[in-house]
């Protein structure tokens, strides 16, 4: 099956010397809902300028469902939809003309691009909102304004530039639910996100860019099972002023009620609270200190290629 | 995109545009109105009447082909550098650039909606001048033509600036310090008759002398200069701004890093 997304030997240097790609390899395929990480100035903005056409690549191919972003530009877009970072629409215009336009712009007459727009705008719930000028969003407003008009010409392929930067989290899960529908419908989803539970929650696949280079590119569950320790908070029901000594090693006092501790992925939890029960300590509840994708990703990012090297 | 799919996006473009500068009719549409009538007055009427016909014509007669020329001058290019502008001030120009819309296309759907505010603002000049002086037109075709050709030459022209654009500066140099003298200095207000030899040979490296004349040969029947010259040079102008246009577009320059 041709793979939705292809990149081969992707480079981009800027005019002032930066180069903010190094030649990355990178397919994602049909139907897949796909994680785009690394730490700001990584590369990953570059990366979907470049896929987008909105950024000149230095060297490289892309190939959109098989067709070349150079040699079958015009068929290439077609099945790509876009989703970037900043808010990029004409504030002064009508919310429904926004997305009506665009559809205009793939040579979808506007009888269709009404209905298409009534749709999606209905989808996000913005169907009140067509007539004001998008000025008058509010920020969740606009973000879902730009993934109804990315979807109005139905792309096969859509990535999503941090589409839930700045919005509440009642939205963003909606806006999570409205995506996992798309996808299982058949949209393949490329996503950037500085929330790190938001890809885990969503996505199967993922790859992590950093300095401009590729350096993880596996499925979700492979590499969360590379998390060798996990930290947990656990919050006691009585007050601790003085730690007993514990078999487990990796623990620590924050409060007198609170502790944290560190669990390598051999050992049994219940081992843990055995040693806990036998010093009079009751837990009342536990979480983990930071998402599982994030404590490895801080890892990853923090120690190079080095380290993704070592957790491979 | 086939040809069909094209027209659909180049008549999207278009009527975005066209509603644009609608939206804000105050700041469009208006003003070209409120000045030109202000010339009819000041230059046409009080100044005017103190100065005798030119060629068979009182000096308000004169001057209103000049004027509404003025207007669609002014009109179609500021229409265009002002949209293109903004376009990549909001970045909203990427929703075009991500699309498979041809940049042909882009250009051809810019330039209609210069085309068309120039068209109206030279539409409402004219009506204004209908106040001040009675008018026949002399050769409809060569009126129509000339207007057209004219705001579809200026809407290139303000595509070119637009692209160059790095400011609301940008925009506004090339109207101050090139535009407004060229057209001042284009015969709007006198007959390079009027002027030294020198200065009339000087007077033709000015585009825009060729299309004022054009014009008021349109409206009046006469020209300083040869009416198969005057479109030949405008004509000219227009196919060397659409391939620089679209060489632009195709570089990506000014629009894509």
């Amino acid at each position: 099956m041709t793979a939705a997304l292809s990149i081969q030997n992707l480079s981009k240097t800027y005019k002032n010397g930066f180069t903010a790609l190094k030649g990355i390899d990178l397919e994602v395929q049909q139907g897949d809902f796909f994680a785009l990480l690394g730490p700001n100035g990584a590369g990953k903005s570059t990366t979907i300028g470049i896929i987008s056409s909105l950024i000149n690549k230095t060297t490289g191919k892309v190939a959109i469902f098989g067709h070349d972003t150079d040699t079958e530009f015009s068929t290439a877009k077609t099945y790509l939809g876009l989703v970037p970072q900043e808010f990029n629409f004409n504030v002064f215009e009508p919310v429904g003309e926004i997305v009506i336009n665009q559809a205009g712009y793939y040579g979808i007459d506007r009888h269709t691009a009404r209905k298409s727009a009534e749709y999606y705008l209905k989808q996000l719930g913005l169907w009140d909102k067509r007539h004001d000028q998008a000025r008058n969003l509010s920020g969740g407003m606009k973000r879902r304004l730009m993934i109804a008009r990315s979807l109005v010409h139905h792309p096969k392929l859509l990535i999503l530039d941090e589409p839930t930067a700045g919005v509440d989290i009642e939205i963003r899960r909606s806006m999570w639910d409205f995506l996992r529908k798309i996808n299982a419908d058949g949209t393949t989803i490329i996503l950037t996100t500085h929330y790190l539970e938001e890809a885990e929650s969503l996505c199967r696949n993922i790859a992590i860019i950093d300095r401009g280079n590729l350096i993880e590119n596996t499925s979700m569950r492979e590499l969360l099972a590379r998390l060798n320790v996990e930290t947990f908070i656990l919050y006691l029901k009585n007050p601790v002023r003085e730690l007993p000594s514990l078999h487990c090693k990796n623990v620590h006092q924050v409060d007198e009620t609170t502790l944290e501790v560190s669990v390598s992925k051999e050992k049994n939890l219940n081992e843990l609270f055995n040693d806990f029960t036998k010093c009079g300590i009751e837990i009342l509840s536990m979480k983990n200190k930071t998402n599982r994708l994030e404590e490895l990703f801080m890892q990853m990012v923090e120690n190079g290629d080095a380290v993704a090297g070592d957790l491979a | 995109m086939t040809l069909q799919q094209q027209y659909t996006a180049f008549k999207t473009i278009m009527i975005r545009e066209f509603l644009r500068f609608i939206r804000i009719w105050v700041q469009t549409v208006l003003p070209p109105a409120i000045i030109t009538a202000l010339y009819f007055i000041i230059f046409g009427k009080l100044i005017g009447s103190q100065i005798g016909p030119i060629d068979g014509y009182s000096y308000m007669e004169y001057i209103v082909p000049g004027l509404i020329m003025l207007s669609i001058i002014t009109n179609s290019y500021a229409n265009v550098v002002s949209s293109f502008y903004g376009s990549k001030f909001q970045h909203n120009i990427e929703e075009m650039l991500v699309s498979p819309v041809p940049n042909y296309i882009i250009i051809l759907g810019f330039t209609s909606g210069g085309v068309a505010r120039g068209l109206l603002v030279g539409c409402i000049v004219f009506l204004v001048s209908l106040l001040f002086t009675d008018l026949h037109i002399h050769n409809l075709f060569v009126t129509a033509s000339v207007i057209l050709l004219t705001s579809i030459l200026f809407s290139l022209s303000g595509l070119i600036n637009g692209v160059f654009a790095r400011s609301f500066d940008d925009i506004s140099i090339i109207p101050t310090f090139v535009l407004t003298p060229l057209t001042y200095l284009g015969g709007v207000f006198y007959s390079i008759k009027m002027l030294s030899d020198f200065w009339q040979d000087i007077s033709l490296i000015n585009p825009i002398l060729y299309m004022v004349n054009a014009f008021r040969y349109g409206i009046l029947g006469i020209t300083d200069i040869n009416l198969a010259v005057s479109f030949s040079i405008i004509l000219g102008f227009i196919i060397i701004l659409f391939s620089v246009c679209l060489y632009l577009l195709n570089r990506g320059v000014g629009i894509r890093t």
